[in-house]
């Protein structure tokens, strides 16, 4: 079959950095093809000059043979080409069907003519089995289906490229596989997918061939077939990968943090964590598997006391209180490494040695009633960026000029510097590449080593897998579950995931 | 007290209430249409005051009311491509946009008052609006007379208007477009619609709105202009939106709940109940200052007062 669309030669600079060089890609048509690459690595950017959100400095664009250029997001949707986007392009407060004919000219302009739309979309939902129905408001649907109003976006307008940009990444396993199952239709009928993705098994269940781009050049282009995913990860990251910690058998202390039966009400009303408790001992890690947005960072912003909870009681260290203050939980010997970065882990405008005391400077040795010791923080800023490695010219360079690696490193060596024995971490390797996430989950083994109690949250499964002792998958703010690690398997997770409590899954021969 | 409000709450205490609300509903359907899209437009009061000023010089000079209507709304879509170009274009801090706006009308419709008239204006009168000759039955009407055939044309454009703007809002592709500009920028630029162009569209929008709103205020009956005309009407409008939260028929009841007040303060005075006259004339703005502080900024277009930057991630 024909190549569809093709990319040559494609170069785009912004300032101070070089995001693509000279990338070249074919796209065949009825086949899917894997864009993979590390965080930071130019997919997006390259995507986005396909799609018309940037202009390319170099190289040409082809599409069914014929040289485009491509100015802007219309042009691309023009030549049939439709991109499901990472962070959802839905507006929540409008309908599926709202949100599906936005920016096209009706049939009796400017007449909305909704009606017409919604039966169209309802056929086309019908037909991939997509079970929408397009009065619904966007905000009311859940993650796994505002994907398919994004798919069904494309779809509507024709499309026959269809781009999908790190489109797992806020799904459960077995909404993956409903997605994967629609992909594979899509190719069936002679549409052409490219996906972009970091996941390796993501690249070898779906594609048929692969592109691998690291530091924005063409690492290696290979069919699928033909490769492993051993020699990708070897390709995305340009030196041997081995993402297997050591297994240690750790004595368990006593139980350093504790909630009962807490209960978390957001501002809107909505219960965010229901009845919760329990116990992290010293020399464990918990992680707390689940769908991004069931509770989970509530929780554990509940127990650093940076949200009130409403009923229950948290024990730090023997310690129950009702009520927790930020600074009171760090002085028990908390650090928080919080979900996100930007708003409330760093202060982007400061330097680094300046965030690097966030949590102590009003502590000696930095600071003496209240007046700053300029000399140790200093050197507390230079000892820091040589033992976490942080690359970064000096301390005084604000930390929004880090990348996002550099920039979590930061946090790291904040919280983990002043040797917690409770650790909350969330989210800790958001958006990094390998190489610091590696680094990011032996810190976390290194702090349960050392004897503290460490609670991680985070939605990529395989970062619970790796790193914990003990897993428990939050639905809707309650635990579905509680396994130690290795006890259950991924379905298992999948569906606790999904809402099934563990104790209705029919065991699967696993021991207690 | 029963009589006290049967001399109070009059046919004519209504139509009067109208014609009061008229400036404030033509502001807030043009600042509903700017904030729907999501830039904060706080610069309204000084729209209104430029388009009031023009009016009346504009009507002066040429000796025709329509003239003035015309050059009053050409102003205005000078102001709102002025704020356009520092919102949107050069994405500056819209509050900070809003006060320059306000301070630059203000002074500018007192320099150019001196500089055109003179400065003793008291005298000056310009051609104006007359009420519509509606046939006399109609006029005579009992209660319905006062209230709706003895008004300006402009009382029926802001009558119009809300249901105008309720259809482009809720019924046409053009305001599924402004709604999720407002809503979540980035998502309607992917779809094709230009952030930057409905931004620059409702802007001008809101500039003639203002435009007309001015004129409502100056050349319908006092054909005149004096400093600071608007006392603060355009802040009032922009509370009348945030009353309707949004929504235009919502908008204008709010405007005309504050041409009730500014009505019964007339009213109060008019029939002398003795109480110091600043009491009444700070109903409008006490009422303001309540219902921004009980409505809050409950649904507020997401998008609301960000600036939209095109080539960011």
């Amino acid at each position: 079959m024909g190549i569809v669309l093709e990319l040559e030669k494609i170069t785009k600079i912004f300032p101070k950095v070089i995001a693509n060089k000279d990338v070249d890609l074919k796209l065949e048509q009825g086949e899917v093809h894997a864009l993979l690459g590390e965080n930071g690595a130019g997919k997006s950017t390259l995507m986005n000059c396909l799609y018309g959100l940037y202009r390319q400095d170099g190289g040409k664009i082809y599409v069914r043979g014929e040289e485009v250029t491509i100015n802007n997001s219309d042009d691309a949707i023009k030549l049939g080409i439709g991109m499901v986007h990472q962070h959802f392009m839905l507006v929540p407060e409008l309908t599926v069907a709202e949100n599906i004919i936005l920016g096209l000219k009706s049939a009796k302009e400017p007449l909305l003519n909704l009606a017409a739309a919604e039966k169209k979309i309802k056929a086309l939902s019908d037909k991939y089995n997509f079970g929408i129905n397009p009065k619904d408001k966007v905000r009311t649907l859940p993650v796994g289906i505002q994907q398919r109003v994004e798919i069904l976006k494309v779809l509507y307008r024709e499309a026959d490229i269809l781009i999908l940009d790190e489109a797992t990444a806020v799904l459960t396993p077995q909404e993956v596989d409903e997605l994967f199952k629609v992909v594979k239709k899509l190719t069936k009928e002679g549409k052409s997918v490219l996906i972009i993705t970091h996941k390796l098994e993501e690249v070898m269940a779906l594609s048929n061939q692969v592109t691998v781009l690291r530091d924005g050049e063409v690492a290696g282009n290979v069919r699928t077939v033909d490769t492993n995913p051993t020699e990708l990860a070897n390709m995305m990251v340009g030196r041997e990968v081995l993402f297997e910690f050591e297994e240690k058998e750790m004595d368990l202390k006593e139980v350093y943090i504790e909630t009962k039966n807490l209960k978390v009400v957001d501002k809107k009303g909505v219960t965010r964590v229901n009845d919760l408790s329990m116990k992290i001992h010293g020399g464990e890690i918990l992680g707390i598997a689940g769908v991004d947005g069931n509770g989970q960072n509530e929780l554990a912003e509940a127990i650093t006391g940076m949200i009130p909870f409403q009923e229950g009681s948290v024990v730090i260290k023997g310690v129950e209180k009702t009520k927790l203050d930020v600074r009171d939980v760090y002085e028990q010997g908390v650090s928080h490494i919080p979900q996100d970065r930007h708003h409330t882990g760093l202060v982007l405008p400061m330097s680094i040695k300046e965030n690097l005391v966030l949590t102590d400077h009003y502590l000696e040795p930095y600071s003496n009633k209240g007046v700053f010791n300029k000399d140790v923080v200093d050197e507390h800023g230079a000892e820091m960026i040589e033992q976490y490695y942080i690359k970064a010219p000096d301390a005084g360079v604000p930390t929004r000029e880090l990348s996002g690696g550099n920039q979590q490193k930061i946090i790291l060596a904040r919280e983990l510097c002043r040797e917690p024995d409770i650790l909350v971490a969330v989210q800790p390797s958001r958006g990094l590449d390998i190489g610091a996430t590696e680094f990011v989950r032996q810190k976390l083994i290194d702090q349960r080593d050392r004897g503290a109690a460490v609670l991680l949250v985070s939605t990529e499964l395989e970062e619970i897998l790796q790193v914990s002792d003990r897993i428990a998958v939050m639905y809707e703010g309650e635990f579905m579950g509680v396994v130690k690690n290795g006890e259950a398997s991924i379905s298992e997770i999948g569906l606790m995931m999904a809402g099934t409590r563990r104790s209705n899954i029919e065991s699967q021969g696993e021991v207690e | 007290m029963g009589e006290l409000a049967s001399v109070i709450f009059t046919a004519e205490f209504l139509g009067n209430s109208l014609r009061f609300a008229t400036p404030l509903i033509l502001a807030a359907m043009g600042g509903v249409v700017n904030e729907r899209t999501g830039v904060l437009n706080l610069g309204m009061d000084g729209m209104m005051l430029i388009g009031a000023f023009s009016a009346f010089a504009g009507s002066y000079f040429t000796g025709n009311a329509w003239m003035g209507v015309l050059i009053a709304v050409i102003s205005c879509l000078l102001i709102g491509l002025l704020h356009a170009f520092c919102t949107v274009t050069l994405v500056m801090n819209q509050v900070v946009v809003a006060v320059a706006i306000n301070t630059f009308s203000m002074g500018l419709a007192s320099s150019l008052l001196r500089t055109l008239f003179g400065t003793s204006t008291s005298a000056l009168r310009s051609p104006g609006f007359e009420n519509i000759a509606w046939p006399q039955a109609l006029q005579d009407l009992p209660f319905f007379g006062p209230v709706l055939f003895q008004q300006t044309i402009f009382v029926y454009i802001a009558i119009l208007a809300v249901p105008t703007i309720w259809w482009v809002f809720f019924k046409s592709t053009w305001g599924l477009s402004i709604r999720a500009v407002g809503e979540y920028p980035k998502a309607a630029e992917t779809m094709g619609v230009s952030v930057t162009k409905v931004r620059y569209l409702a802007l001008l929008f809101a500039g003639a709105m203002g435009g007309l709103s001015g004129a409502a205020l100056s050349i319908t009956g006092l054909n005149t202009f004096i400093d600071n005309m608007t006392a603060g009407r355009g802040f009032i409008a922009f509370a009348c939106i945030i009353f309707g939260r949004f929504h235009p028929v919502g908008a204008g009841l709010g405007a005309l709940m504050f041409g009730l007040a500014q009505g019964l303060q007339l009213r109060i005075q008019t029939v002398g109940i003795p109480m110091p006259y600043q009491i009444p004339i700070m109903f409008p703005y006490i009422i303001t200052i309540v219902l921004l502080v009980a409505m809050g900024s409950g649904s507020v277009p997401a998008g609301w007062g960000t600036p939209y930057y095109p080539d960011e991630e």
